[in-house]
Protein backbone atom coordinates (compact mmCIF):
# COMPACT_ATOMS: atom_id res chain seq x y z
CA UNK A 1 0.00 0.00 0.00
CA UNK A 2 1.24 3.44 -0.87
CA UNK A 3 0.39 5.17 2.37
CA UNK A 4 3.16 7.76 2.59
CA UNK A 5 3.13 10.78 0.31
CA UNK A 6 6.59 9.93 -1.05
CA UNK A 7 5.24 6.56 -2.16
CA UNK A 8 2.19 8.18 -3.75
CA UNK A 9 4.26 10.72 -5.66
CA UNK A 10 6.46 7.94 -6.94
CA UNK A 11 3.39 6.73 -8.86
CA UNK A 12 2.76 10.07 -10.52
CA UNK A 13 4.77 11.28 -13.49
CA UNK A 14 6.32 14.75 -13.52
CA UNK A 15 8.15 16.73 -16.16
CA UNK A 16 9.87 19.26 -13.94
CA UNK A 17 10.38 22.79 -15.22
CA UNK A 18 13.62 24.61 -14.49
CA UNK A 19 11.82 27.54 -12.89
CA UNK A 20 9.28 27.42 -10.08
CA UNK A 21 5.75 28.40 -11.01
CA UNK A 22 5.00 28.94 -7.29
CA UNK A 23 6.33 31.92 -5.38
CA UNK A 24 5.92 32.90 -1.75
CA UNK A 25 5.33 36.63 -2.11
CA UNK A 26 6.58 37.75 1.31
CA UNK A 27 8.50 35.25 3.44
CA UNK A 28 8.03 37.52 6.47
CA UNK A 29 4.28 36.84 6.39
CA UNK A 30 4.92 33.09 6.81
CA UNK A 31 7.35 33.77 9.64
CA UNK A 32 5.47 36.37 11.63
CA UNK A 33 1.76 36.29 10.72
CA UNK A 34 1.00 32.70 9.79
CA UNK A 35 1.38 30.73 13.01
CA UNK A 36 -0.43 27.69 11.57
CA UNK A 37 1.56 27.34 8.30
CA UNK A 38 -1.76 26.37 6.72
CA UNK A 39 -0.37 25.37 3.33
CA UNK A 40 1.78 22.69 4.95
CA UNK A 41 -1.43 20.99 6.14
CA UNK A 42 -3.68 20.94 3.11
CA UNK A 43 -1.31 20.75 0.12
CA UNK A 44 -2.04 17.30 -1.38
CA UNK A 45 1.60 16.65 -2.27
CA UNK A 46 3.43 18.37 0.61
CA UNK A 47 4.99 20.97 -1.68
CA UNK A 48 5.34 23.34 1.28
CA UNK A 49 7.72 22.52 4.10
CA UNK A 50 8.49 24.86 6.98
CA UNK A 51 12.19 24.97 7.67
CA UNK A 52 12.26 26.88 10.94
CA UNK A 53 12.47 30.37 9.52
CA UNK A 54 11.49 29.97 5.91
CA UNK A 55 8.93 28.20 3.74
CA UNK A 56 10.55 25.74 1.38
CA UNK A 57 8.63 25.34 -1.89
CA UNK A 58 9.21 21.98 -3.60
CA UNK A 59 7.46 22.99 -6.82
CA UNK A 60 8.75 19.90 -8.64
CA UNK A 61 6.12 17.75 -6.89
CA UNK A 62 3.22 20.17 -7.45
CA UNK A 63 0.15 18.69 -9.17
CA UNK A 64 -1.18 22.18 -10.00
CA UNK A 65 -4.45 21.90 -8.09
CA UNK A 66 -4.45 25.55 -6.97
CA UNK A 67 -5.41 24.92 -3.33
CA UNK A 68 -2.48 26.92 -1.92
CA UNK A 69 -3.37 30.03 -3.92
CA UNK A 70 -6.97 29.90 -2.70
CA UNK A 71 -6.32 28.47 0.76
CA UNK A 72 -3.52 30.77 1.95
CA UNK A 73 -5.40 33.15 4.28
CA UNK A 74 -2.85 35.88 3.55
CA UNK A 75 -2.99 35.60 -0.24
CA UNK A 76 0.74 35.15 -0.02
CA UNK A 77 1.29 32.64 -2.82
CA UNK A 78 1.79 33.78 -6.39
CA UNK A 79 0.54 30.91 -8.53
CA UNK A 80 0.73 30.42 -12.27
CA UNK A 81 0.70 27.33 -14.46
CA UNK A 82 4.07 25.79 -15.30
CA UNK A 83 5.34 26.45 -18.82
CA UNK A 84 3.66 24.41 -21.55
CA UNK A 85 4.40 20.68 -21.40
CA UNK A 86 5.93 20.87 -17.91
CA UNK A 87 4.59 19.84 -14.51
CA UNK A 88 2.40 16.87 -13.68
CA UNK A 89 1.59 14.42 -16.50
CA UNK A 90 -1.33 12.17 -15.57
CA UNK A 91 -1.34 8.85 -17.40
CA UNK A 92 -4.65 7.42 -16.13
CA UNK A 93 -7.61 9.21 -14.56
CA UNK B 1 0.35 28.48 -37.03
CA UNK B 2 -1.36 31.48 -38.65
CA UNK B 3 -1.81 34.23 -36.10
CA UNK B 4 -5.52 34.94 -36.53
CA UNK B 5 -8.39 32.50 -36.02
CA UNK B 6 -12.13 32.81 -35.91
CA UNK B 7 -12.06 31.22 -32.46
CA UNK B 8 -9.45 30.18 -29.92
CA UNK B 9 -10.41 27.66 -27.25
CA UNK B 10 -8.22 27.60 -24.14
CA UNK B 11 -8.05 24.16 -22.52
CA UNK B 12 -8.65 20.69 -23.96
CA UNK B 13 -11.04 19.23 -21.38
CA UNK B 14 -14.67 18.23 -22.03
CA UNK B 15 -15.87 21.85 -22.42
CA UNK B 16 -13.03 23.02 -24.66
CA UNK B 17 -12.90 19.93 -26.86
CA UNK B 18 -16.67 20.11 -27.38
CA UNK B 19 -16.51 23.80 -28.33
CA UNK B 20 -13.66 23.13 -30.76
CA UNK B 21 -15.44 20.07 -32.23
CA UNK B 22 -18.70 21.92 -32.77
CA UNK B 23 -17.05 24.97 -34.33
CA UNK B 24 -14.79 22.90 -36.61
CA UNK B 25 -17.79 20.83 -37.70
CA UNK B 26 -19.43 24.08 -38.85
CA UNK B 27 -16.35 24.88 -40.91
CA UNK B 28 -14.95 27.46 -38.50
CA UNK B 29 -11.24 28.14 -38.22
CA UNK B 30 -10.57 27.11 -34.62
CA UNK B 31 -7.43 26.72 -32.52
CA UNK B 32 -7.54 24.52 -29.41
CA UNK B 33 -4.70 25.23 -26.95
CA UNK B 34 -3.67 22.68 -24.30
CA UNK B 35 -0.90 23.25 -21.75
CA UNK B 36 -0.21 19.56 -21.07
CA UNK B 37 1.78 17.20 -23.32
CA UNK B 38 -1.56 15.75 -24.46
CA UNK B 39 -5.25 16.37 -23.68
CA UNK B 40 -6.08 14.67 -20.41
CA UNK B 41 -2.58 14.90 -18.95
CA UNK B 42 -3.74 17.62 -16.53
CA UNK B 43 -7.35 16.53 -16.19
CA UNK B 44 -8.89 14.63 -13.31
CA UNK B 45 -12.35 13.38 -12.50
CA UNK B 46 -13.85 10.65 -10.32
CA UNK B 47 -14.87 9.77 -12.93
CA UNK B 48 -18.35 9.17 -14.17
CA UNK B 49 -19.15 10.37 -17.69
CA UNK B 50 -22.86 10.61 -18.49
CA UNK B 51 -23.72 9.78 -22.07
CA UNK B 52 -25.96 12.86 -22.26
CA UNK B 53 -25.22 15.28 -23.88
CA UNK B 54 -22.19 13.80 -25.66
CA UNK B 55 -24.42 11.22 -27.41
CA UNK B 56 -26.13 14.12 -29.22
CA UNK B 57 -22.78 15.33 -30.54
CA UNK B 58 -21.27 11.94 -31.42
CA UNK B 59 -24.11 9.36 -31.62
CA UNK B 60 -23.18 5.98 -30.13
CA UNK B 61 -19.78 7.34 -29.09
CA UNK B 62 -19.45 4.42 -26.67
CA UNK B 63 -18.89 2.06 -29.59
CA UNK B 64 -15.61 3.81 -30.39
CA UNK B 65 -14.40 5.75 -27.36
CA UNK B 66 -12.00 4.33 -24.74
CA UNK B 67 -14.39 3.95 -21.81
CA UNK B 68 -14.21 1.70 -18.78
CA UNK B 69 -17.53 0.18 -17.66
CA UNK B 70 -21.16 1.22 -18.19
CA UNK B 71 -22.60 2.06 -14.77
CA UNK B 72 -25.61 -0.17 -14.12
CA UNK B 73 -25.73 0.29 -10.38
CA UNK B 74 -25.36 3.28 -8.08
CA UNK B 75 -24.63 2.57 -4.45
CA UNK B 76 -24.62 5.03 -1.58
CA UNK B 77 -22.96 4.31 1.71
CA UNK B 78 -23.02 6.17 4.95
CA UNK B 79 -19.90 5.00 6.74
CA UNK B 80 -19.82 4.73 10.50
CA UNK B 81 -16.60 4.12 12.49
CA UNK B 82 -16.46 0.51 11.37
CA UNK B 83 -19.84 -0.23 9.77
CA UNK B 84 -22.16 1.36 7.25
CA UNK B 85 -25.71 2.08 6.11
CA UNK B 86 -26.15 1.42 2.40
CA UNK B 87 -28.59 2.00 -0.42
CA UNK B 88 -28.30 0.61 -3.94
CA UNK B 89 -30.14 1.24 -7.18
CA UNK B 90 -29.69 -1.14 -10.09
CA UNK B 91 -31.40 -0.97 -13.46
CA UNK B 92 -30.54 -3.23 -16.42
CA UNK B 93 -32.15 -0.67 -18.77
CA UNK B 94 -29.07 1.49 -18.13
CA UNK B 95 -27.16 -0.76 -20.50
CA UNK B 96 -29.15 0.26 -23.58
CA UNK B 97 -28.93 3.13 -24.13
CA UNK B 98 -26.20 3.51 -21.51
CA UNK B 99 -26.69 6.25 -18.92
CA UNK B 100 -23.11 6.66 -17.77
CA UNK B 101 -19.64 5.13 -17.95
CA UNK B 102 -16.65 5.09 -15.68
CA UNK B 103 -13.73 6.65 -17.55
CA UNK B 104 -10.04 7.30 -17.16
CA UNK B 105 -9.60 10.84 -18.39
CA UNK B 106 -6.06 10.69 -19.78
CA UNK B 107 -7.30 8.11 -22.29
CA UNK B 108 -10.73 9.54 -22.95
CA UNK B 109 -9.71 13.17 -23.43
CA UNK B 110 -7.05 12.18 -25.96
CA UNK B 111 -9.64 10.29 -27.97
CA UNK B 112 -12.21 13.07 -27.76
CA UNK B 113 -9.66 15.72 -28.80
CA UNK B 114 -8.71 13.55 -31.78
CA UNK B 115 -12.36 13.67 -32.90
CA UNK B 116 -12.26 17.49 -32.81
CA UNK B 117 -9.04 17.41 -34.85
CA UNK B 118 -10.72 15.08 -37.36
CA UNK B 119 -13.44 17.73 -37.76
CA UNK B 120 -10.77 20.27 -38.64
CA UNK B 121 -9.77 21.90 -35.34
CA UNK B 122 -6.08 22.68 -34.86
CA UNK B 123 -4.81 21.28 -31.54
CA UNK B 124 -1.62 22.71 -30.06
CA UNK B 125 -0.25 20.92 -26.99
CA UNK B 126 2.46 21.98 -24.53
CA UNK B 127 1.36 25.59 -24.72
CA UNK B 128 0.32 27.64 -21.72
CA UNK B 129 -1.83 30.71 -22.23
CA UNK B 130 -0.27 33.24 -19.88
CA UNK B 131 -2.83 36.01 -20.41
CA UNK B 132 -5.67 37.29 -22.54
CA UNK B 133 -4.93 40.16 -24.89
CA UNK B 134 -7.45 42.92 -24.25
CA UNK B 135 -7.88 45.99 -26.46
CA UNK B 136 -10.57 48.62 -25.89
CA UNK B 137 -12.40 46.40 -23.35
CA UNK B 138 -12.51 43.59 -25.85
CA UNK B 139 -10.69 40.25 -25.73
CA UNK B 140 -8.86 39.98 -29.04
CA UNK B 141 -6.51 37.06 -28.48
CA UNK B 142 -4.20 35.16 -26.16
CA UNK B 143 -0.56 35.43 -25.18
CA UNK B 144 1.20 32.05 -25.06
CA UNK B 145 4.56 30.93 -23.70
CA UNK B 146 5.91 30.08 -27.13
CA UNK B 147 8.23 32.05 -29.37
CA UNK B 148 5.29 32.97 -31.63
CA UNK B 149 3.86 34.86 -28.67
CA UNK B 150 0.50 36.43 -29.48
CA UNK B 151 -2.37 34.72 -31.28
CA UNK B 152 -5.53 36.59 -32.24
CA UNK B 153 -9.16 35.56 -32.72
CA UNK B 154 -12.64 37.01 -33.13
CA UNK B 155 -13.71 35.09 -30.02
CA UNK B 156 -11.81 33.38 -27.19
CA UNK B 157 -13.63 30.54 -25.42
CA UNK B 158 -12.31 30.01 -21.90
CA UNK B 159 -12.32 26.33 -20.94
CA UNK B 160 -9.27 26.54 -18.70
CA UNK B 161 -10.72 24.59 -15.83
CA UNK B 162 -11.34 24.94 -12.10
CA UNK B 163 -8.63 27.49 -11.41
CA UNK B 164 -10.16 29.83 -14.00
CA UNK B 165 -7.17 32.18 -14.04
CA UNK B 166 -8.06 33.89 -17.32
CA UNK B 167 -11.61 34.85 -16.32
CA UNK B 168 -10.06 36.24 -13.14
CA UNK B 169 -7.56 38.27 -15.17
CA UNK B 170 -10.36 40.12 -16.96
CA UNK B 171 -12.33 40.68 -13.76
CA UNK B 172 -15.13 38.14 -14.35
CA UNK B 173 -14.54 36.89 -10.79
CA UNK B 174 -12.21 37.98 -8.03
CA UNK B 175 -10.91 34.62 -6.88
CA UNK B 176 -12.70 31.56 -5.56
CA UNK B 177 -13.10 31.43 -1.79
CA UNK B 178 -11.93 28.29 0.05
CA UNK B 179 -15.59 27.33 0.60
CA UNK B 180 -16.31 27.56 -3.14
CA UNK B 181 -13.94 24.75 -4.09
CA UNK B 182 -13.48 21.15 -2.96
CA UNK B 183 -10.03 19.61 -2.92
CA UNK B 184 -10.28 16.07 -4.27
CA UNK B 185 -7.54 13.47 -4.03
CA UNK B 186 -7.78 10.06 -5.62
CA UNK B 187 -5.93 6.93 -6.58
CA UNK B 188 -6.29 4.47 -9.39
CA UNK B 189 -5.87 0.95 -7.97
CA UNK B 190 -5.29 -1.95 -10.33
CA UNK B 191 -7.21 -5.14 -9.63
CA UNK B 192 -7.83 -8.18 -11.86
CA UNK B 193 -11.00 -8.05 -13.93
CA UNK B 194 -12.44 -11.25 -12.46
CA UNK B 195 -11.85 -10.07 -8.92
CA UNK B 196 -13.67 -6.81 -9.63
CA UNK B 197 -16.63 -8.64 -11.16
CA UNK B 198 -17.05 -11.17 -8.37
CA UNK B 199 -16.38 -8.69 -5.59
CA UNK B 200 -18.84 -6.08 -6.87
CA UNK B 201 -21.37 -8.63 -8.13
CA UNK B 202 -21.30 -7.46 -11.75
CA UNK B 203 -20.94 -8.98 -15.21
CA UNK B 204 -18.08 -8.45 -17.67
CA UNK B 205 -19.66 -5.34 -19.23
CA UNK B 206 -21.12 -3.85 -16.09
CA UNK B 207 -19.96 -1.30 -13.59
CA UNK B 208 -20.83 0.10 -10.18
CA UNK B 209 -20.44 3.54 -8.67
CA UNK B 210 -20.31 3.95 -4.90
CA UNK B 211 -20.63 7.34 -3.22
CA UNK B 212 -19.71 7.48 0.45
CA UNK B 213 -20.57 9.95 3.19
CA UNK B 214 -20.18 10.17 6.94
CA UNK B 215 -16.94 8.81 8.32
CA UNK B 216 -15.76 8.65 4.70
CA UNK B 217 -15.10 12.40 4.84
CA UNK B 218 -14.67 12.57 8.64
CA UNK B 219 -18.03 14.37 8.60
CA UNK B 220 -16.57 17.23 6.55
CA UNK B 221 -18.77 18.64 3.75
CA UNK B 222 -17.93 16.56 0.73
CA UNK B 223 -18.07 13.06 -0.65
CA UNK B 224 -15.93 10.00 -1.20
CA UNK B 225 -16.27 7.60 -4.10
CA UNK B 226 -15.24 4.21 -5.40
CA UNK B 227 -15.85 3.39 -9.07
CA UNK B 228 -15.17 0.22 -11.01
CA UNK B 229 -13.05 0.48 -14.15
CA UNK B 230 -12.21 -2.42 -16.47
CA UNK B 231 -9.16 -3.60 -14.58
CA UNK B 232 -8.87 -0.98 -11.88
CA UNK B 233 -10.78 0.96 -9.26
CA UNK B 234 -10.89 4.74 -8.85
CA UNK B 235 -11.09 5.75 -5.20
CA UNK B 236 -11.13 9.30 -3.95
CA UNK B 237 -12.38 11.82 -1.46
CA UNK B 238 -13.19 15.49 -1.88
CA UNK B 239 -14.09 18.04 0.80
CA UNK B 240 -14.37 21.82 0.74
CA UNK B 241 -10.98 23.46 1.04
CA UNK B 242 -12.27 25.64 3.88
CA UNK B 243 -13.32 22.64 6.00
CA UNK B 244 -10.16 20.69 5.22
CA UNK B 245 -8.05 23.67 6.26
CA UNK B 246 -10.05 24.09 9.45
CA UNK B 247 -9.66 20.38 10.28
CA UNK B 248 -5.89 20.64 9.71
CA UNK B 249 -6.07 17.40 7.80
CA UNK B 250 -3.78 16.33 5.04
CA UNK B 251 -6.02 15.30 2.14
CA UNK B 252 -4.09 12.11 1.50
CA UNK B 253 -4.49 11.17 5.18
CA UNK B 254 -8.25 11.40 4.60
CA UNK B 255 -7.83 9.07 1.62
CA UNK B 256 -5.76 6.60 3.66
CA UNK B 257 -8.39 6.57 6.43
CA UNK B 258 -11.02 5.81 3.83
CA UNK B 259 -8.98 2.97 2.36
CA UNK B 260 -8.48 1.49 5.82
CA UNK B 261 -12.19 1.50 6.72
CA UNK B 262 -13.31 -2.17 7.04
CA UNK B 263 -16.11 -1.78 4.47
CA UNK B 264 -13.82 -0.16 1.93
CA UNK B 265 -10.75 -2.19 2.73
CA UNK B 266 -12.50 -5.42 1.74
CA UNK B 267 -13.51 -3.93 -1.58
CA UNK B 268 -10.02 -2.78 -2.53
CA UNK B 269 -8.06 -5.62 -0.91
CA UNK B 270 -5.19 -6.92 -3.02
CA UNK B 271 -5.23 -3.93 -5.36
CA UNK B 272 -2.11 -2.03 -6.33
CA UNK B 273 -1.89 1.79 -6.47
CA UNK B 274 -1.04 2.94 -9.98
CA UNK B 275 -1.45 6.71 -9.84
CA UNK B 276 -2.14 9.42 -7.25
CA UNK B 277 -4.01 12.53 -8.37
CA UNK B 278 -5.38 15.76 -6.92
CA UNK B 279 -7.61 18.45 -8.38
CA UNK B 280 -10.03 21.17 -7.36
CA UNK B 281 -13.76 20.79 -7.96
CA UNK B 282 -15.66 24.07 -8.26
CA UNK B 283 -18.54 23.53 -5.83
CA UNK B 284 -19.72 27.06 -5.17
CA UNK B 285 -22.83 26.45 -7.25
CA UNK B 286 -25.31 29.02 -8.47
CA UNK B 287 -24.08 31.99 -6.44
CA UNK B 288 -20.48 31.45 -7.50
CA UNK B 289 -21.12 31.54 -11.25
CA UNK B 290 -18.83 34.29 -12.57
CA UNK B 291 -19.66 36.73 -15.32
CA UNK B 292 -19.96 34.45 -18.37
CA UNK B 293 -19.73 36.76 -21.37
CA UNK B 294 -17.82 39.82 -22.52
CA UNK B 295 -16.82 41.38 -25.83
CA UNK B 296 -15.07 38.56 -27.70
CA UNK B 297 -15.07 36.10 -24.80
CA UNK B 298 -17.22 33.40 -23.16
CA UNK B 299 -16.55 31.15 -20.12
CA UNK B 300 -17.45 27.43 -20.04
CA UNK B 301 -17.25 24.31 -17.86
CA UNK B 302 -15.38 24.22 -14.55
CA UNK B 303 -14.02 27.72 -15.20
CA UNK B 304 -17.64 28.90 -14.88
CA UNK B 305 -18.38 26.78 -11.75
CA UNK B 306 -20.78 24.57 -13.73
CA UNK B 307 -20.83 21.67 -11.26
CA UNK B 308 -23.78 20.10 -9.46
CA UNK B 309 -21.93 18.77 -6.42
CA UNK B 310 -25.00 17.05 -4.93
CA UNK B 311 -25.36 14.80 -7.98
CA UNK B 312 -21.64 14.74 -8.85
CA UNK B 313 -22.39 16.11 -12.31
CA UNK B 314 -19.75 18.25 -13.97
CA UNK B 315 -18.40 16.86 -17.22
CA UNK B 316 -21.93 16.74 -18.64
CA UNK B 317 -22.36 20.45 -17.89
CA UNK B 318 -18.91 21.12 -19.32
CA UNK B 319 -19.84 19.39 -22.58
CA UNK B 320 -23.24 21.11 -22.75
CA UNK B 321 -21.76 24.55 -22.07
CA UNK B 322 -19.07 23.96 -24.71
CA UNK B 323 -21.80 23.01 -27.19
CA UNK B 324 -23.90 26.09 -26.39
CA UNK B 325 -20.82 28.32 -26.59
CA UNK B 326 -19.97 26.96 -30.04
CA UNK B 327 -23.53 27.50 -31.29
CA UNK B 328 -23.58 31.12 -30.15
CA UNK B 329 -20.04 31.87 -31.34
CA UNK B 330 -20.98 30.45 -34.76
CA UNK B 331 -24.04 32.71 -34.89
CA UNK B 332 -21.97 35.72 -33.83
CA UNK B 333 -19.36 35.02 -36.52
CA UNK B 334 -22.10 34.75 -39.16
CA UNK B 335 -23.54 38.07 -38.03
CA UNK B 336 -20.09 39.64 -38.05
CA UNK B 337 -20.70 40.81 -34.49
CA UNK B 338 -18.78 39.04 -31.71
CA UNK B 339 -19.48 41.71 -29.13
CA UNK B 340 -21.21 40.96 -25.86
CA UNK B 341 -24.50 42.05 -27.48
CA UNK B 342 -24.63 38.78 -29.44
CA UNK B 343 -22.54 36.51 -27.19
CA UNK B 344 -24.95 37.20 -24.32
CA UNK B 345 -27.18 34.60 -25.98
CA UNK B 346 -24.77 32.02 -24.54
CA UNK B 347 -25.48 33.14 -20.99
CA UNK B 348 -29.22 33.16 -21.66
CA UNK B 349 -29.23 29.62 -23.10
CA UNK B 350 -27.06 28.27 -20.27
CA UNK B 351 -29.14 29.84 -17.54
CA UNK B 352 -32.51 28.95 -19.09
CA UNK B 353 -31.45 25.36 -19.74
CA UNK B 354 -30.65 22.46 -17.42
CA UNK B 355 -27.36 23.94 -16.15
CA UNK B 356 -28.98 27.11 -14.84
CA UNK B 357 -32.05 25.26 -13.58
CA UNK B 358 -30.13 22.62 -11.63
CA UNK B 359 -27.55 24.99 -10.17
CA UNK B 360 -30.37 27.27 -9.03
CA UNK B 361 -32.27 24.36 -7.50
CA UNK B 362 -29.28 23.39 -5.33
CA UNK B 363 -28.07 26.94 -4.70
CA UNK B 364 -28.57 26.62 -0.94
CA UNK B 365 -27.53 23.01 -0.37
CA UNK B 366 -23.74 23.23 -0.12
CA UNK B 367 -23.79 26.58 1.76
CA UNK B 368 -26.28 25.06 4.26
CA UNK B 369 -24.06 22.03 4.91
CA UNK B 370 -20.98 24.23 5.06
CA UNK B 371 -22.49 26.60 7.61
CA UNK B 372 -24.20 23.86 9.66
CA UNK B 373 -21.64 21.11 10.21
CA UNK B 374 -24.02 19.28 12.56
CA UNK B 375 -25.92 17.86 9.57
CA UNK B 376 -22.92 15.73 8.74
CA UNK B 377 -21.32 15.45 12.17
CA UNK B 378 -24.40 14.97 14.34
CA UNK B 379 -27.07 13.15 12.35
CA UNK B 380 -25.04 10.78 10.22
CA UNK B 381 -23.37 8.84 13.06
CA UNK B 382 -26.67 8.85 14.97
CA UNK B 383 -28.60 7.46 12.03
CA UNK B 384 -26.34 4.42 12.19
CA UNK B 385 -26.99 4.13 15.94
CA UNK B 386 -30.74 4.50 15.47
CA UNK B 387 -30.84 1.71 12.89
CA UNK B 388 -28.72 -0.51 15.15
CA UNK B 389 -31.37 0.00 17.82
CA UNK B 390 -34.14 -0.95 15.39
CA UNK B 391 -32.51 -4.03 13.92
CA UNK B 392 -31.02 -5.50 17.09
CA UNK B 393 -33.35 -8.13 18.60
CA UNK B 394 -32.96 -8.12 22.37
CA UNK B 395 -36.44 -8.43 23.86
CA UNK B 396 -37.10 -4.68 23.92
CA UNK B 397 -40.48 -3.90 22.32
CA UNK B 398 -40.34 -2.03 19.00
CA UNK B 399 -42.42 0.84 20.40
CA UNK B 400 -39.77 1.43 23.06
CA UNK B 401 -37.06 1.15 20.41
CA UNK B 402 -38.74 3.81 18.29
CA UNK B 403 -38.76 6.10 21.31
CA UNK B 404 -35.06 5.51 21.83
CA UNK B 405 -34.36 6.16 18.16
CA UNK B 406 -36.14 9.53 18.28
CA UNK B 407 -34.28 10.41 21.49
CA UNK B 408 -30.97 9.48 19.92
CA UNK B 409 -31.61 11.46 16.73
CA UNK B 410 -32.92 14.55 18.47
CA UNK B 411 -30.52 14.58 21.42
CA UNK B 412 -28.72 17.93 21.74
CA UNK B 413 -30.80 19.39 18.93
CA UNK B 414 -34.19 19.04 20.65
CA UNK B 415 -37.33 17.87 18.86
CA UNK B 416 -38.08 21.32 17.47
CA UNK B 417 -34.46 21.84 16.50
CA UNK B 418 -34.42 18.51 14.71
CA UNK B 419 -37.72 19.27 12.96
CA UNK B 420 -36.29 22.60 11.80
CA UNK B 421 -33.12 20.88 10.57
CA UNK B 422 -35.16 18.44 8.50
CA UNK B 423 -37.32 21.25 7.10
CA UNK B 424 -34.32 23.39 6.14
CA UNK B 425 -32.46 20.52 4.50
CA UNK B 426 -35.60 19.49 2.65
CA UNK B 427 -36.09 23.01 1.35
CA UNK B 428 -32.45 23.21 0.21
CA UNK B 429 -32.64 19.86 -1.57
CA UNK B 430 -36.13 19.57 -2.99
Amino acid sequence: MASKIEEKLYLTRFQAAEQSHLTVIDHDVCLTKCTEKWCTHFCPTDVYRWEGTRMHVGYEGCVECGSCRIGCPYGNIHWVYPEGGKGVVYRLA
Amino acid sequence: MSLKYEAIVVGAGPAGITAAYELARRGRDVLLIERGPYPGSKNVMGGILYTYPLREIIPNFWEKAPLERPILEQRYMLLDDDGHVAFAFRDPSWSDPPNAFSVLRAKFDQWYAAQAVAQGALLINETTVTELIVEDERVVGVRVDRPEGDVYADVVILADGANSLLAKQIGFHKEWLPEEVALAVMEVLSLPKDTIESRFNIGPEEGVSIEMLGEATLGLPGMAWLYTNKESLSIGVGVTLSSLREARMKPYALLERLKAHPTVQRLIEGSKPEEYLAHLIPEGGYRSIPRLVGHGVVVTGDAAQFVNAVHREGSNFAILSGKLAAEVVDEALSLGDTSENVLVRYRDRVMRGVIGADLKKYADTIPLLEKNPHYLKHYMPRLHGALRELFTVDGIPKKEKQKRMIELLTADRGKWGAARDVWRLGRAMW
